[in-house]
C-alpha cells in the first residue's frame, strides 16, 4: 500500500531562510563578492568549471557561494544549470601544442626545447602556514624575464619523432565523437567517453585510484612526461557565419603520463601513455586522470585486467560526483514507506523465531 | 634587427619553395576578406564589452539593427587524446551570439565565450562594420588595433613573468658545496 505523506510546506520553506540565514553568517562581516571568489579562491573555481563540466568562471564562483564552499554542491548547481541552455555545436579540438604556456614541467627529461617553467605553484613551498596572509598582505610585484620566443612542444611529440613512445590514437573526420551528456553510458566505452568521464569526475576518486595503482593494484610505472598549464585558443564552425570563428582563450591544465612499454613480435616495445586533461588549473586532477586513463587500457593492450583502477565499469560508474551524492544523500530522504516494510518483516521473522524457540516475544516500545 | 632576420628566413622560404609560395599572393578577395574578419574577431573575443563600445564612440556609425537578438548557449568544448589524437568531448562552455545587419547589407556575427550578450552584440556590429568598404579601415584603425595592441601587452607581461620562473639547471662539481 502506498500512503502518500504531505505535510512540512513550512518547515521546507523556514529551515531555507535559515540557510540563507547561516550562508550570509555574521552580517557584521562583509559579504564575500563574486570576484572575490574568482580571483581569491581560483583553484576551487577552476575545481568546480572542471566536474561541473561547463567552462563559465562567474557562474562557479555563484554556485560556490551559492553552496557556502560545498564545492560538490557547487558542482551539481552547475550541472543543473547547463541543463538550461541550448547547445550551438561542439568547438573545433584545441591544440594544446600552442597553448600559451604558464606553467610546463617534465620530470622525464632535464633539458625540453622552451624548458622547464615554474608558474604559478605550491611545489617547493614549504607548506607552513603563513600568519602574514591573515590580514592586509600585498603581494610583491612579480619578477619579469625576458620571454623566449622558442617553441614549448609537447614532451610526447619529441618522444614521438623517435618511435619511443606510441603514437595517440587517431580516427577520420566525420567519426562520430561519443557523448555521455547525450547517450547513457555503455560498457565495453572507448576512449573518449572514457576521457570524457574522467574529465568531470571527482578529483577525490580519480586521486584515489590513481594512487591505488601505484601501490600496486593495476601498477603501470608511470612517469610524469610533461604537465603543462596555461590559455588556449578556442574556435567554433558557425554555420551562420561559414568559417571557424574565434570563440577566446579558455585555462587548461594537460597531464601526459609515460608508461612502462609494450612491445610484440611484430612491432618494437615502445612506452604507452595515461593522458589527463581539465579545465583550469588542475594539476592533481590531470595527474590522477592520466593514471587512470592508462590504467583503463588494460584491455587493448592485452594486461590482465584485475585490479578496480583497469575496470572500466567500476571507474566509470563511480567517478561522478553528482550521481554519487544524489545516491547517497537520497538515503537522508523520507523513507516511512519502506522502512514500515521491512520492519513488519523482521517483525513477523522474530515472531516466528520466538515461536521456533518457545520464547516469550519481547514487547518493543514502539508498538 | 630581429625583424629583418625573420624577413631573412621568409625570402629563403620563399626561394626555395617557388611554386608553393607563389600561391599565396594568389588569394580571392573572399579569402582575404576571411582572414580579416576572423583577425578581427580574435581580438574583439579578448576584450570587455565596455572596451569595444568605448572604442566604437570614436566612429560616426552607420545604421544598423539587430538581425539576430543575443543568445546565450553552449558549446561542447573538444580536445584530443593525448593532445594530438582522436577529438573527445572534454565539457562545455557558455556562449553568447548575436547578429548585426548595417542599412547598407553587410550582416556580422558575434560569438564569443561567456553569457555577455551585448559584447556578441559588439563584435557582430564590428564584423559587419569590417565587412563594409566604407568603414573597415575606421574599424580596424580604432577599435581592432587599439585593443590587439592591448591584447599583447598582457601577454607579454604575463609571459615575462612566466619567464621568470622558468629553470636554469647548473651542475655541481663534485666536492662543491
Amino acid at each position: 500500500m502506498y500512503v502518500a505523506v504531505k505535510g512540512g510546506e513550512r518547515a521546507i520553506e523556514n529551515a531555507h531562510r535559515l540557510l540563507a540565514h547561516a550562508r550570509r553568517g555574521d552580517q557584521g562581516v562583509p559579504e564575500i563578492s563574486l570576484d572575490q571568489i574568482s580571483e581569491q579562491l581560483g583553484l576551487a573555481v577552476d575545481r568546480v568549471m572542471s566536474e561541473g563540466s561547463l567552462y563559465d568562471r562567474e557562474l562557479a564562483a555563484l554556485a560556490i557561494k551559492q553552496a557556502r564552499g560545498d564545492l560538490i554542491e557547487a558542482i551539481f548547481l552547475v550541472r543543473a544549470f547547463r541543463a538550461t541552455l541550448p547547445r550551438f555545436g561542439a568547438s573545433e579540438p584545441v591544440d594544446t601544442g600552442a597553448m600559451r604556456v604558464q606553467r610546463r614541467v617534465s620530470s622525464t627529461f632535464k633539458d625540453i626545447p622552451g624548458g622547464q617553467i615554474l608558474g604559478p605553484t605550491f611545489d617547493y613551498t614549504h607548506r607552513l602556514l603563513d600568519p602574514g596572509l591573515a590580514e592586509g598582505f600585498v603581494p610583491d610585484e612579480p619578477a619579469t624575464a625576458e620571454a623566449s620566443s622558442v617553441a614549448t612542444p609537447r614532451v610526447t611529440d619529441i618522444l614521438g619523432r623517435d618511435g619511443l613512445i606510441e603514437p595517440s590514437p587517431q580516427v577520420e573526420d566525420g567519426v562520430p565523437i561519443g557523448d555521455l551528456t547525450r547517450e547513457p553510458l555503455n560498457f565495453p566505452a572507448d576512449r573518449d567517453l572514457r576521457l570524457q568521464n574522467l574529465a568531470r569526475g571527482d578529483e577525490g576518486f580519480l586521486l584515489a585510484i590513481g594512487y591505488s595503482t601505484q601501490r600496486g593494484y593495476g601498477r603501470n610505472h608511470p612517469f610524469a612526461g610533461e604537465i603543462r598549464f596555461g590559455e588556449v585558443e578556442v574556435e567554433f564552425f558557425a554555420e551562420d557565419v561559414g568559417f571557424a570563428v574565434p570563440l577566446g582563450a579558455i585555462e587548461l591544465t594537460e597531464c601526459q603520463m609515460v608508461n612502462q612499454f609494450k612491445g610484440s613480435a611484430t612491432e618494437a616495445p615502445c612506452f604507452t601513455r595515461g593522458y589527463g586533461l581539465a579545465f583550469g588549473q588542475s594539476e592533481r586532477k590531470t595527474m590522477s586522470m592520466a593514471l587512470v586513463d592508462r590504467a583503463l587500457r588494460a584491455r587493448e593492450l592485452g594486461e590482465e585486467v584485475l585490479a578496480p583502477a583497469q575496470d572500466e565499469e567500476f571507474v566509470m560508474s563511480h567517478s561522478d560526483n553528482v550521481q554519487a551524492t544524489g545516491f547517497v544523500e537520497h538515503l537522508k530522504l523520507p523513507h516511512y514507506v519502506d522502512f514500515q516494510s521491512e520492519l513488519g518483516l523482521l517483525r513477523k521473522l522474530r515472531q516466528e523465531f520466538a515461536e521456533a524457540n518457545d520464547v516469550e516475544p519481547m514487547k518493543e516500545a514502539a508498538e | 634587427m630581429k625583424q629583418s632576420w625573420r624577413l631573412i628566413i621568409k625570402l629563403s622560404i620563399i626561394i626555395d619553395n617557388l611554386d608553393s609560395a607563389s600561391l599565396v599572393t594568389d588569394v580571392t578577395p573572399q579569402d582575404s576578406l576571411k582572414t580579416r574578419r576572423k583577425a578581427a574577431m580574435a581580438v574583439l573575443v579578448h576584450a570587455e564589452a565596455s572596451d569595444i563600445a568605448g572604442r566604437l564612440r570614436g566612429l560616426s556609425l552607420p545604421r544598423h539593427d539587430d538581425l539576430r537578438e543575443p543568445e546565450n548557449g553552449l558549446v561542447m568544448l573538444r580536445g584530443r587524446v593525448g593532445g594530438d589524437g582522436a577529438p573527445f568531448n572534454l565539457g562545455e562552455a557558455t556562449v553568447s551570439r548575436a547578429a548585426v545587419r548595417l542599412a547598407t547589407g553587410e550582416v556580422g556575427f558575434g560569438y564569443t565565450l561567456g553569457r555577455d550578450g551585448e559584447k556578441a552584440r559588439l563584435i557582430a556590429l564590428c564584423d559587419a562594420l569590417v565587412q563594409s568598404e566604407e568603414f573597415a579601415g575606421g574599424v580596424e584603425r580604432e577599435v581592432v588595433a587599439p585593443l590587439r595592441a592591448e591584447l599583447l601587452a598582457r601577454q607579454a607581461q604575463r609571459a615575462a613573468q612566466t619567464a621568470a620562473t622558468k629553470v636554469d639547471f647548473y651542475t655541481m662539481v663534485r666536492g662543491e658545496g
